[in-house]
Parts: structure tokens; sequence; C-alpha cells
């Protein structure tokens, strides 16, 4: 061993600026922007967005604990948010009843802390038996517990107030930071608040030897076990911090709009936030964060314009899935790397394939829109810019939809050509 | 007696529809190893296809042409979409397939709109069959139980008897050997994706009119479909037909029982007003195939006669 200490070693590990760079930096960013948001003078609408954007990045960080680091594809998330968010909604009418006691003092700003040990208890309830298994079973599993919790909340209406859901009122108990919680603004900061919070203790946790050892087991279960690592108990300990931080936003969400329907718990939301996660990518820690914040935009935005989001959405996913698996955060780490590297024949191969798929989405958007509006059967026809009417007998519909399509496929296979060659 | 009997015959039917969805779903699992979590959207599409060829032309041209069309959609799937994402490892492959079923779900709503749609049983078969204790007994149900028994002898006897389901099968445990015997391989993969495909748009042709054609039938029956498989045992024919028997007749059997837990569990002092008491078997019937799916996992991980782990 002796001779090992003549061997000059390097100093592998980063330096402080570049930790501070990494760790710290982004975190401060995010709080700043947040912060600086409300200077704009932000209308109720733009607040209400904002307010959903950060629950869905916490809830879409969460999932992507099991998906992205852990590698567990559950279709069924949205059990741990809903939970904890009942939790938080039964909380607040306890807080709202309470003469004396915990509940007296507890201020409703705290309220995901509550979300957050509702979601980890359900986790670690339900991942006992699912976490033996991985992979598809998982999936299974996880399918099959989502659709039982669903179906069994609609039942037991004194838990979950049945169709019509359980709400509460948040302007109860003491005021914490001088928040009243009543108007928007206020469960903004609180929003905010905890969004920051959660995502930085999820980096955080991405750190720890669990987190660590989460990703070693998503790779490699059979060497885990080799160097004396339980899959099973580094897959189960996950699953219930995932759990847990669904719970948080679930909280977030119930203090939020002060309701809570069995809905919440069922399939639906649980597939958006896997299209969530993937959509941004989930080999990225930002991915998420990027996924919820343009699905919550399409959302709330593009369903005003399109009754046919949720087609654009899924051919959305479809493409992320089929042509670039590490998501949108993907394609601009891509977009930075190749621009450093190459310079401007990435830059010129890279428009080269944009162009095509803008010209092929102006085709698929004249199709869907157009069959949208014929379907609907009130005499409605698809008019862009006022400037052509688009039926779908006549021949220009056809050509305006078909012809870019071809144009862009043409296009994008160039570029791919070109990128290969490269 | 009578309920037990009409329980009988019609989850033996729903049963064998079961089984005609799964059996597509386990043929392509066990070549392929991919769950298609867009099964049931197939399933949708064979019952959407015959609504409109039958509108157009007759039941019987859309009984043998809208699951052709079905199929053929599902090889142009597997040969332009999954054989890409292959690439990527399964859970790839079934994000794909989720994709896929919120794609056809949508686009079946933009074609033939969000409501449900008149696909009627055929005047030629709308007729009561038999009489059973006062009651009359469709004949189409029986139609359905003859075209499903048809299905399974002719599923039998390709998969066992013939040269092309030798090679499947052989396929099925040695893709690599049959691909150097000079088999095109991915070609097999294609036909049987879409052969299974198409078996889910039989299943849609007979059972649309017989439950109901609305753009909620895949999301209501996709579910249930993958119990069937997992609990049968992923790859297993066999255990596919035994689970689909076994949820279709307790599931009809649950529904006809009125009893609530306060009549079963009352010696254990559960009163009748409260919430639990009140619960009734009938209202646990869409509830049983996930129970049974948790239990099974737990239990018996490679379901009833699969012999690979889930």
């Amino acid at each position: 061993m002796s001779d090992a200490s003549n061997i000059p070693t390097r100093n592998l590990a980063p330096s402080n600026s570049a930790k501070f760079r990494q760790r710290v930096l982004p975190f401060i960013v995010m709080a700043a922007i947040f912060a600086i948001i409300p200077l704009f003078g932000p209308s109720r609408t733009m607040l209400s967005l904002f307010n959903a954007m950060g629950t869905f990045m916490v809830f879409a960080l969460s999932y992507n604990m099991l998906l992205g680091r852990a590698g567990l594809l559950s279709f069924g998330h949205a059990v741990y948010f809903g939970i904890g968010g009942y939790f938080c909604v039964h909380a607040m009418s306890w807080i709202e009843n309470a003469e004396t006691g915990i509940w007296a003092n507890y201020p409703v700003f705290f309220l995901p802390i509550i979300g957050f040990a509702g979601g980890a208890l359900a986790g670690a309830i339900v991942g006992w038996p699912s976490c033996r298994r991985a992979g598809t079973p998982f999936a299974m599993i996880s399918l099959g517990v989502a659709e039982l919790i669903a179906a069994a909340a609609f039942m037991f209406s004194s838990l979950s107030g049945g169709e019509m859901g359980i709400s509460g009122d948040r302007m109860n108990g003491p005021q914490l930071f001088g928040l009243s919680m009543g108007p928007a603004i206020d469960v903004y900061w609180f929003v905010a608040f905890w969004t920051v919070v959660a995502t930085a203790l999820m980096y955080a946790f991405t750190r720890t030897p669990l987190g660590k050892m989460s990703e070693a087991t998503r790779d490699n279960p059979e060497r885990v076990q080799f160097v004396g690592y339980n899959p099973f108990r580094v897959r189960y300990m996950v699953f219930m911090f995932a759990g847990g931080f669904a719970g948080l936003a679930g909280g977030m969400s119930a203090v939020n709009y002060e309701i809570f329907t069995p809905e919440a718990l069922s399939l639906g939301p649980s597939g958006l936030v896997l299209l969530m996660a993937y959509i941004g990518g989930i080999r990225y820690f930002a991915g998420p964060l990027l996924g919820a914040i343009v699905l919550t935009y399409m959302q709330s935005n593009l369903s005003d314009f399109s009754e046919a989001w949720l087609l654009y959405l899924g051919i959305l996913f479809i493409s992320i899935v089929m042509f670039a698996p590490d998501g949108l955060a993907g394609i601009i780490a891509n977009f930075i790397r190749g621009t450093k590297a190459q310079g401007w024949i990435f830059l010129k191969r890279w428009s080269i394939g944009a162009a095509g798929i803008l010209i092929a989405m102006i085709g698929v958007i004249t199709l869907v829109e157009s069959a949208v509006l014929a379907s609907n059967g009130f005499g409605e026809v698809f008019e862009p810019f006022g400037l052509v009417h688009l039926k779908m007998s006549n021949p220009l519909t056809w050509i305006l939809s078909l012809f870019p399509m071809a144009i862009g496929i043409v296009l994008v296979r160039h570029m791919a050509k070109l990128s290969e060659e490269a | 007696m009578e309920t037990i009997i009409f329980s009988l015959l019609n989850g033996t039917i729903y049963g064998l529809l079961l089984f005609m969805l799964s059996s597509g779903l386990t043929l392509i699992f066990s070549m392929m190893g991919i769950l298609n979590f867009a099964h049931a959207s197939f399933y949708m599409l064979g019952a959407y296809f015959a609504y409109a060829i039958s509108g157009a032309t007759s039941f019987w041209i859309a009984l043998i042409l809208a699951p052709i069309l079905v199929g053929v959609v599902g090889a142009m799937v597997e040969k332009y979409g999954l054989r890409k994402v292959h690439a990527n490892g399964h859970v790839a492959e079934l994000l794909f397939t989720f994709g896929l079923a919120y794609l056809i779900d949508e686009t079946v709503k933009i074609i033939w709109g969000r409501n449900a749609v008149d696909y009627r049983v055929p005047d030629a078969l709308d007729f009561p069959l038999f009489e059973l204790f006062g009651a009359q007994y469709p004949a189409y149900r029986i139609f359905i139980l003859f075209i499903a028994v048809a299905m399974l002898i002719a599923l039998w006897f390709i998969l066992k008897k013939t040269r092309a389901g030798m090679i499947i099968q052989a396929a099925l445990t040695h893709p690599h050997m049959v691909g150097h015997l000079g088999h095109d391989v991915p070609r097999i993969f294609m036909t049987v994706f879409g052969a299974g495909c198409a078996l889910a748009g039989l299943a849609g042709v007979i059972g649309g009119n017989y439950l109901v054609t609305d753009p909620a039938m895949a999301v209501q029956m996709g579910p249930i479909v993958f119990v069937v498989v997992v609990v049968g045992g992923l790859g297993s024919l066999e255990g596919a037909f035994i689970a689909a028997m076994m949820l279709g007749l307790m599931q009809t059997f649950a529904v006809s029982v009125n009893a609530t837990f306060a009549d079963m569990f009352g010696f254990l002092g559960l009163q009748a007003t409260s919430e639990v008491g009140g619960i009734t078997v009938a209202s646990l019937a869409p509830l049983l195939p996930f129970l049974m799916l948790v239990l099974i996992l737990m239990v018996r991980p490679t379901g009833l006669m699969g012999d690979r782990e889930a």
C-alpha cells in the first residue's frame, strides 16, 4: 500500500466555485424568478396559472424520483398526490373547528407538511407489496392499486366526500409571514415558497447515498445486491419519499383550490404527470420542471384555442418517445452541446430540422382543426387569420395539410441524414 | 336458480369477450415482450369501423372487413412506430403504446363525436332465441358465444397444427434461431402484432353493439384486459382463458348479489346503517378485477399459468 501513496493524485472533486455554480446557483435563480414575478403585477388568472405550475412542478419532480431516478414506471402516482391532498383538506377543517390544542395553533402555511406525511404513509403501505419487483410488474401493480383506491374513494364518501369532494377554508388558524392566505397573491407566495423548498429538497435527495443507490438499482439491481444492498429496500424507501413529495404537492393544491375530489387520485392525473415528466425529460433533474411548465401552460391556454389539445399532447408525447427520448431538456442540452462543439454547421443543420417540424406542424394543425370543427357539426369552419375558408370538402384544406406535412418530413429526414454524416 | 343460470350464461359471454381481447395481448406480449397499452383502443377501433361499415353496407361485411382493417392499422403501428422505439427498451415501448392510446381515443372523438354512436345488433339476429324461466334470451348473445368459440378453435388450430403456428411458437422462445433458419423475424413480429390487434378488433365488432360503442369504451376495458393477462400469467394463452372466464363469471355474479357487508358480517356486529355495512357486493363488482390483480401479483407473481415472472 505504501506504493500507492507515491503516485501523484489528481483532485477529481469539483472546485468550490463549480459546486456553487452547479448546485446552489440554480436554486437562487429559481427563487429570484419567483420573487420577481409579482413585481410585474400579474393578473389573477396569471397568478392562478403560476400556482398550478408550482404545484405540478413539485408533483412532476416527485414522479421523476420514481421514473427517472429509480426506473420505476408508475401509472398511479396521483394516488399519493390525492391522499396527501385529502389529509390537508381534512386538516384544514380541523384547523377551522379547533378551539385549543395543536390544530388551533397550526398555520395553514405549513399544511404541505401534513400532505407529505399523508403521501409518505400511503407510499409506505402500497409500496410494501409493489416495490418487490421493478419494470413491467411494478407498472401493472401501480395501475391496479390506482384503480382500486380511486374506486374505493368514490365508495367511502365520509372520507372523500363522494363525487362532490370535500372543501375547506384556508383563511383560518394563525397567520404566518403576515399572509392571510385570502388573496391570490398570498397563495402565490405560499406556492412559491413550497416549490423552491421542495425542489431544493428533491435535488438534495439525489445527492444522498439513497438517491445514488436508487440510480444504481435502476441500472443494475443484481450488482446492487452483490455490493450488499437490498434493491427492494432501496426502491421502497425511494417510493415513500416520492409519495411524500407527491403528497406535499397535493397539500399545495388543497390550499390553492380549497377542494379535493376523488377524481384527483384517478388514472387521469396519473397519466398527466407521466406525460409532464417524460415530455420534459426524465434524464435531467430540470426536465420535469420544464415539462410541468409547458404542459400546465398548454392545459390552461391551448384548451381555450382548440378542443383537440389532448390530441396535440398525444402527438407531442409520441414524437418525444420516438425521436427525442431525453425530452425537451434533452433537446435543449443537445442544442447547447452541439453549438459549442460545431458552431455554425450545427446551427444550420438544426434550423433545417426546426423549420421542417414547424412546417409539418402547420399541416397537422390545419388538418386537425378543420376536422374538429367539421365533426362538431355547428357549421363552424376553420379560418386561419380569416384568410382562407377551410371546409373538409374543400380540396385546399387537404393541400394545405398534406403538402406541409410532406415537406416537413422531407426536411427532417434531410437533417437526420446530415447529422449522421457529421 | 334462474339468477344462477342467467349469470352463468352472461358471465361466459363476457368472459369469452375478455378472452378474445386478451388473447391478442398475450400473443403480442409473449412474442415481443410488449404490454400493449393501446390494445383496448384497437378494440374500440373495431367497434367504430364496424359501425361505419355496417352503416354503409351490412353487418356481415363489417364482421369480416373491420377486424382486417384494424389488423392493418396495428401492423402499420408496429412497423413504423414500435420498431423504432424498440431500441430504447421496454419502458419506452410501454410509453409509446400509452401515447398511442391517447392518440386513438382523441382521433375517434374527432371523427365520430364524443357521444355514443348508434351501433346496433343486426336485424337478422335481433330476436329472442329461447325462453328461460319466463325471460327471453337474445339470440345475439348466443351468436357472440358462437363466434368466440369459433375463434378459440381457429386460434388453437393455427398455433398448434399449422406450419405458420410452429414458426410463431419457435419465434416466441428462440427468435435468433428462427432468424438464422431464414425466416424474416421482424415480419413475423409485425404479423403477430397485426393479428393480435385484429382479434381485439373482432371483439370490438361483436362486443360494440352488445355493450356500448362510445369513446370511453377503451378506457373502461383497457385496465380489465390488463388484469386478465397478468392474472392468467404473462404469455400464457391457457392462463388468459382461465382468468378471463373467472373474471367474467365473478363480475357477473357479483353484480347479481344484492347482499351488503352488514348481511355477510353482521355476526361481527357490523351495522347495516354504518358506511362499511351499507356497501353491497354488487357495487364491489368493478373493484374485483383490480383486487384480484394485486392479490395475485403479491402471492404468485407468475400469474396462474405463467412460467415467467411478470
